[in-house]
């Protein structure tokens, strides 16, 4: 089984449909052979049968067992999607308008989820801005992401292998391509990988750390005091999952591209109005706090307002500015 | 529907069309409190709205027989789909049955004149169109009509750019045109009964419509008040369900099905009242298990209004609660087999006329059927985390509300057309339409159960190459579907104007309505009638 849920879900399900399908083919065979046998042209004069409490009680008790039966087993596959494993490899998810974004313990940020096959893995699911679901249909798994409320979900996948991930939560224009993928990796695989794309992190946030990143962006000398260019990456990339909308190589998404982006003379419109602005610092803030305020030129007012703190709103800048 | 050539009775009465009362003309019916004309009043709303919600439907259908874009843009879809669930549920489904079919039969039944408030009713039919005006003015205001889908969840309903506050608006106007009528059919079936129609003589389909007037009258509120608090948090930024602001969007999730679950009830009920009157009536014979279909009717309404949160297995809603909604789901599936069972019983030993309303009241029994197997399935918590906001959904529901619902009511069309007209369509036309309907149906919905299965979510514009067989049988079963249900609406309009006049009593039922001539006279009955047995006694 593709992961630890698919046997029961799906013996549940099948459960259920055969006895649906039971009744569904007895109740409707009942039918054609009363309308058949009892055809007017046969049977000319109708019998006045009142009811039958016999056949009621029947009819009631039956059906109460059953479905109680059925909740039960529903019940207790849902009692194990709840019990998260104490051991479990734990993943941040971000779901943003319109990405997912996976976050490691140490730091590590990436557009697809890596996991190891053959060992329970717990997402802690957070939303940027409106509902989404984390949905792996192979799995038989979905969660929300609910802005505000973390929620958490778990599975072993017990097959290595790529599986899809779609968001299942309407969240607007392009909630259907709101896609990515888990790819579950033999252990062995898993930990090689893990150390390697590990190595070019920065630092994390508050201790600042001497191991230098590999990002070809990286421009030194540019680091201001203001704003960490390296933090900043991790919040445009990652948590802030700016990048579902902004490209970093100058391609067109559903917002502008940041490259180049310090410095450019662009056309906005406030309040329907065209203005012509150069973009600095404080543009960026209002772009980030208050977005509909002023919107560039031929583009929707499609940007939520950023929760980011003003030492987060720094670093964004200090890395926006290494992007040339 | 002037043009109704015939005049008098045969009983010294005006019949209720060729009626002359204060007003003529058009205005002699958008002022009229006589319940049988403000019956058609919805007739010509809710006709006119269904065929611009099929036409909405088609054009999603038709978005999805390629990848990619087809004919229209994400946005554009998106919208569509919110407005043709906006149209189908606050416009149809939920007002067909009872605001037609209930308008004009339940007095008649029951052995009264009118409804317990005729002004009050014209006042229901009003704030009907009232909403459905504010709901099309949307469209056309700055940033459209909304594109959150039928449910306006938060946050989102306070992200988008589209004219939200309007849409809730109209949704929270036509609340209140289902809360009246409710109220107006409950106060009817109290003070109205004719002499002897004690409550076990009340015809199936006024139980029906009274544990549905329940539900209207208690859960409807809640969805009004649920619409405010989005009206007022959009145009004051104040936090009630945006957790930027401080809200809490699972609040609204619970505030929205607490009605929107019963809601499904209101929609279902008064569909099983027709077929339980009809299937009597072709069969020749009483119904089978008259008390427990009553009681079922009630029962559905009760358990059905304490099982919202079945709709929130995924969200982060607590284990217990979770489990005590999935429980009580499962209860409300008892009452709903027993009415099946009772129907089925009821061809046993009868004598049976396959007309059309017969066919289609057994095709509701085939689908709603399927309706709900498949809802049994999405209230099993585990496999619900799977099949949760995919196309498994989507068939679901339709075969409910469209499968269950409207069939039962183009069933209570064609049986209770030449009463309300006076003249017979034309029943081969009828029995062809039929056929193609039943057939695109379950093209269409079956395979989005399978899709569903699948993995294919809900309220996607594009879908993924795995998915597309499946999404080119079912846009193909949208047309043969389509095509049916044209032919059936063409069948019953030319009808209206040259079909042949109908008896009083052209199917022999027996209760009160069929007593009377086709169509009723104006005051339904010229002395109101002593009642001394039950319903269904042929
Ligand atoms: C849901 C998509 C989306 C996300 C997520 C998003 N933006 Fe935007 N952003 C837009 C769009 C669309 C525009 C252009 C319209 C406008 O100006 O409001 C824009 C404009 C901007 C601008 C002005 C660009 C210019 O060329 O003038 C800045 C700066 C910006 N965004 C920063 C950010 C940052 C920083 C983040 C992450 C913390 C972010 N955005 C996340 C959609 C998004
Ligand atoms: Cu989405
Ligand atoms: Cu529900």
């Amino acid at each position: 089984m593709i992961s630890n849920f698919v046997g029961r879900v799906d013996n549940t399900f099948l459960f259920v449909i055969t006895i649906s399908v039971v009744f569904f083919l007895g109740l409707t065979a009942a039918m054609i052979y009363f309308v058949v046998h009892y055809h007017h042209r046969k049977h000319p004069k109708g019998e006045n049968i009142h009811g039958s409490l016999p056949l009621e009680l029947l009819w009631t008790v039956i059906p109460t067992i059953l479905v109680l039966i059925i909740f039960y087993y529903g019940m207790v596959g849902y009692r194990e999607m709840q019990s998260i494993p104490k051991d479990a490899f734990p993943v941040k998810v971000y779901g943003a308008m319109w990405k997912w974004t996976f976050e490691y313990e140490n730091g590590l940020i990436t557009d697809t989820l890596y996991v190891p096959a053959g060992k329970p893995v717990v997402l802690h699911l957070e939303s940027r801005d409106v509902i989404h679901s984390f949905y792996i249909p192979a799995f038989r798994i979905k969660q929300d992401a609910v802005p505000g409320v973390p929620t958490k979900m778990w599975f072993t996948a017990n097959e290595p292998g790529s599986y899809q991930v779609l968001c299942a939560e309407y969240c607007g224009d392009r909630h259907s391509y709101m896609l990515s993928e888990v790819r579950a990796m033999p252990q062995q695989e898993f930990d090689t990988w893990y150390a390697s794309a590990s190595k070019e992190l920065p630092a994390p946030a508050p201790v600042a750390q001497a191991k230098k990143p590999a990002g070809e962006e990286k421009k030194a000398g540019e680091e201001t005091g203001e704003g960490d260019p390296e933090r900043g990456k991790r919040i445009v990339q990652g948590k802030g999952a700016c990048t579902a909308c902004h490209s970093l190589d100058g391609s067109r998404l559903v917002g502008p591209s940041f490259k180049g982006l310090f410095g450019r003379k662009e056309t906005v419109l406030v309040d329907g109005k065209e203005q012509e602005v150069v973009v600095d610092e404080a543009y960026v803030i209002e772009s980030i706090k208050n977005p509909s305020a002023k919107v560039v030129k031929g583009y929707q007012p499609l940007m939520p307002p950023q929760q980011l703190t003003d030492q987060e709103i720094r670093d964004v800048i200090a890395y926006l500015k290494t992007l040339k | 529907m002037a043009s109704h050539a015939l005049t008098h009775t045969g009983h010294g009465e005006i019949n209720y069309l060729d009626y002359k009362g204060k007003y003529s003309g058009i205005l002699g019916w958008i002022f009229s409190t006589d319940h049988k004309r403000i019956g058609l009043l919805y007739l010509s709303g809710v006709t006119l709205f269904f065929v611009v919600g099929i036409f909405l439907g088609l054009m999603l259908r038709l978005e999805q027989l390629t990848m990619g874009e087809t004919v229209v843009s994400a946005r554009t879809y998106n919208t569509l789909f919110t407005l043709h669930g906006v149209i189908m549920i606050f416009l149809i489904v939920i007002p067909a049955i009872p605001a037609v079919l209930g308008n004009f039969f339940l007095p008649i039944q029951v052995g009264a004149k009118d409804v317990a408030f005729p002004r009050l009713n014209l006042f229901s039919w009003w704030l009907y169109m009232t909403g459905a005006v504010l709901a099309l003015v949307s469209l056309f205001t700055k940033g459209g009509f909304p594109d959150t889908g039928w449910t306006f969840y938060a946050p989102y309903n306070i992200r988008t750019t589209t004219n939200v506050p309007l849409a809730v608006f109209a949704v929270f106007i036509l609340g209140f045109s289902s809360i009246l009528t409710g109220l107006n059919f409950i106060t009817t079936v109290h003070r109205l009964r004719a002499p002897g129609m004690t409550w076990f003589r009340l015809p199936l389909f006024v139980w029906a419509l009274y544990a549905t007037s329940w539900i209207q009258i208690l859960a409807t509120p809640v969805v009004g008040i649920t619409m405010l608090l989005i009206f007022f948090e959009r145009l004051t930024g104040v936090g009630i369900f945006d957790p930027a602001k401080g809200g809490d969007p699972i609040l609204y999730q619970h505030l929205f099905w607490i009605y929107s679950h019963p809601a499904v009830y209101i929609m279902i009920l008064p569909g099983m009242g027709v077929v339980t009157e009809i299937i009597p009536t072709f069969a020749r014979r009483t119904i089978f298990g008259y008390k427990a279909i009553a009681a079922s009717s009630l029962g559905i309404a009760l358990a059905g209004s304490l099982v919202w949160g079945h709709h929130m297995f995924v969200s982060g809603q607590s284990y217990t609660a979770s489990v005590v909604f999935s429980l009580l789901t499962f209860l409300v599936a008892i009452p709903t087999a027993i009415k099946v069972f009772n129907w089925v019983a009821t061809l046993y030993k009868g004598s049976i006329h396959l007309e059309p309303p017969l066919l289609y009241a057994l095709s509701f029994i085939f689908l709603f059927m399927i309706g709900g197997f498949t809802g049994v399935m999405l209230g099993v918590l585990s496999v619900d985390v799977h099949l949760h906001d995919t196309y498994f959904v989507v068939g679901h529901f339709h075969y409910v509300m469209f499968g269950g619902t409207m069939m039962a009511f183009i069933a209570g069309m064609h049986y209770w057309f030449p009463k309300m007209f006076g003249r017979m369509y034309n029943k081969r036309v009828a029995t062809l339409a039929w056929a193609l309907i039943f057939i695109g149906f379950n093209m269409l919905y079956f395979t989005m159960l399978i899709l569903g299965f699948e993995g294919m979510p809900r309220r996607y514009y594009d879908h993924l190459p795995q998915y597309h067989s499946g999404h080119v049988v079912a846009t193909v079963g949208s047309w043969i579907l389509v095509l049916g249900l044209l032919i059936m609406i063409i069948n019953l309009v030319r009808a209206l104007k040259s079909g042949p006049k109908a008896e009083a009593n052209p199917w022999q039922g027996t209760t009160l309505e069929w007593q009377v001539p086709s169509p009723p006279p104006h005051e339904n009955f010229e002395e109101i009638p002593v009642v001394d047995r039950g319903p269904y006694d042929h």
